[in-house]
């Protein structure tokens, strides 16, 4: 099966462990060295103004927003941002945003409404911080109404996949018209430690649920979820940031060029139909499907056709905690 | 034991397990009796986790609900394989539900009012969300818009459903995009968090109604303890994450005890009323006496009530207040 999938995706038929390909892809993604979003700013934007704050409750350093000026445009940029070394990632909290993060980007994509700016975002995070601090101040509320404010933004959205896209800390930012990714970054609904950590009850399965899930770019493209890879020069982005910079630029430029030339309401209304439109479903046959007004139960009943005892009700299955037979 | 006998035969289908022993007290339950509570334990309070029909025939006006898009199946993008193929997973989940996936939505009437109602089933693979789930909660927004009904979703979830990958993370986006129509359509949406809410369902729709609403101690949460742990080490104190600890959070507006969610709904949507389309007061109201039938009140909902602000506390008061139990 991994064989088959792998064939599929890499094609290039070494005997090499295929696993050992997939794992040596995320731990490109996950290179310290990779530029991230400041990195980047620094080598393709002629001028670039940090805003800070949520207005709520703090500032995030593990998420920066700002306003950009690239090839003479005014655009806002947001991404999330690593620290290159030890003392760096500790200021930035290794890069896992808490709530301000996001509330802080939601505050600046607002403002790019109103100016009429487009919006650029640098993905590039594990997870959002998954401790307590985070939870009690409501991460999970903050990433959902960020995804719902990006899916309605009245302006041009492109997002950029620079390494990890880890779960929903990652969508909270990764919601646009156009999605691109870097060719050595993953992307995925949960990180393979802890896909592996559930999955498989034991995280020593990450690399084979990094495969499973297939994270790496261009799995991506072939699956839909993201438009197109950037390539990246030499042996990684980490070795030129400032050609990878460059690249970037390139194509979100010429994105941006496109998008601009929708109205507002046909890029909003193409966005929505994008997303709306994501995961792929049968609708099964079923023979002689009874009529509209058979109640629920009847129509679930009809679907159970192993012959058991008819289930009482609400005593249909055993919870997950502690039901015992006497 | 049953004893066998020919002229008896319902013995037969007796189910093995007629007690439950609550996992909160340790009391032992007679089952009878624990469904007649609404699966609550009558002696701690201990909500047990229903299955999606159970939680609709308990809120619903006694069969009022159709159910919608039931065929509405899964598929195997990825090619999944962990432990056990993703395929197999679904077969045994499908076999023991008696679901296609892990939500059930539909139309059906609380209180005389119809809604449009997703309810998820955390015996059906955690009721984790896939594409099917995604979807189903998609359709239930955009019926709540077209009909102008209010949106209800009850969540039991562990999450986004690991085994689609991009695709589940891609669910949150498409019912958040959905959710954000219902708000803009002025549609009325209420939340309901079960045992438990968690993942990806609690960090889109779940978390953002106009009124979220929970059930005692029920574990809500974003990061699972098996994410936390792996990823970063820190104690954790009894009670976090519970029903109680959003409230005092702020992010839950009432914790609601499963025999009164029924009488909270009916009270909350007696002021939770969509306002005509065109947001024109002058549209012609419809005859407040008439029989409420599910058509009538579909009408009612279109046109009629809001209007005259004189008889909103009265046709509140006959329709939303019914007495609590």
């Amino acid at each position: 099966m991994v064989d088959r999938l792998l064939g599929r995706s890499h094609g290039d038929g070494q005997p090499e462990n295929p696993n050992a390909a997939v794992w040596a892809h995320v731990q490109q993604a996950r290179n310290l060295k990779r530029p991230h979003t400041l990195e980047l700013l620094k080598a393709m934007a002629d001028e670039f103004v940090e805003l800070h704050g949520d207005r709520l409750f703090g500032d995030d350093s593990a998420i920066v927003a700002g306003l950009a000026r690239i090839s003479g445009r005014r655009i806002v940029v947001i991404g999330f941002q690593k620290g290159q070394d030890t003392e760096e990632n500790i200021r930035r909290n290794f890069g896992l945003p808490h709530p301000e993060g996001y509330r802080k980007a939601m505050r600046v994509m607002e403002l790019a409404e109103r100016y009429g700016m487009p919006i650029l975002t640098f993905v590039d995070v594990q997870g959002a911080f998954p401790g307590a601090a985070a939870e009690e101040r409501g991460i999970a509320e903050a990433i959902a109404r960020s995804v719902g404010l990006m899916t309605r933004l009245r302006t041009p959205i492109v997002v950029v996949i620079t390494g990890e896209g880890g779960s929903g800390g990652a969508l909270g930012l990764a919601v646009g018209d156009v999605v691109l990714a870097l060719e050595n970054s993953i992307y995925s609904v949960i990180s393979p430690e802890g896909c592996a950590s559930i999955l498989w009850r034991s995280s020593d399965q990450s690399q084979a649920a990094a495969v499973a899930m297939k994270v790496t770019a261009g799995e991506q493209v072939e699956l839909g979820v993201v438009d197109a890879v950037i390539p990246e020069p030499g042996e990684g982005a980490h070795t030129d940031p400032a050609e990878t910079a460059r690249l970037v630029r390139d194509v979100v430029l010429e994105r941006l060029d496109v998008l601009g030339r929708l109205s507002l309401d046909d890029l909003v209304e193409a966005r929505f139909k994008r997303y709306r439109a994501y995961g792929p479903y049968t609708v099964a046959e079923r023979p002689a499907a009874p009529p509209e007004r058979v109640g629920i139960t009847d129509r679930l009943r009809g679907l159970l056709t192993k012959p058991t005892m008819p289930p009482f009700p609400g005593t249909r299955r055993t919870g997950p905690s502690g039901r015992e037979e006497v | 034991m049953p004893v066998r006998l020919p002229f008896r035969p319902r013995r037969d289908a007796y189910p093995p397990d007629l007690w439950t022993k609550c996992p909160g007290c340790a009391e032992m339950l007679f089952n009878k009796q624990l469904d007649k509570s609404l699966r609550v334990c009558p002696h701690c309070g201990h909500h047990f986790r229903i299955p999606a029909k159970t939680r609709i025939e308990q809120l619903v006006d006694s069969g009022s609900f159709i159910e919608r898009d039931s065929d509405l199946s899964p598929v195997d993008a990825l090619g999944f394989v962990d432990l056990k193929a993703y395929p197999d997973r679904l077969m045994a989940a499908q076999l023991s539900t008696g679901l296609r996936d892990a939500a059930v939505w539909g139309i059906g009437n609380i209180g005389g009012r119809p809604v449009s109602m997703c309810v998820m089933d955390f015996g059906f693979i955690g009721g984790s969300m896939g594409s099917v789930v995604g979807e189903k909660v998609a359709r239930a927004g955009e019926a709540a818009i077209a009909d102008r009904i209010p949106l209800i979703i009850i969540s039991s979830s562990g999450g986004a459903r690991m085994q689609e990958g991009t695709y589940s993370l891609m669910q949150l986006v498409k019912t958040m995009g959905v959710v954000e129509r219902v708000k803009a359509a002025r549609v009325p949406f209420i939340s309901v968090m079960t045992d438990p809410t968690t993942g990806g369902v609690f960090a889109s729709f779940a978390v953002v109604g106009d009124v979220n609403l929970a059930e005692p101690n029920a574990l809500i949460r974003f990061a699972g303890d098996r994410v936390s742990s792996g990823t970063i080490s820190e104690e954790l104190p009894a009670g976090y994450a519970r029903a109680e600890f959003w409230f005092s959070h702020g992010f839950v507006d009432r914790i609601v005890a499963r025999a009164h969610l029924r009488d909270e709904i009916i009270a909350l949507l007696g002021f939770l009323i969509a306002p005509p389309l065109n947001g024109s007061a002058e549209t012609p109201q419809a005859p407040v006496s008439r029989p409420r039938s599910f058509l009538s009140a579909l009408t009612g909902a279109l046109t009629g009530e809001n209007v005259a602000e004189s008889h909103n506390g009265e046709t509140g008061a006959s329709r939303g207040e019914a007495p609590r139990g």
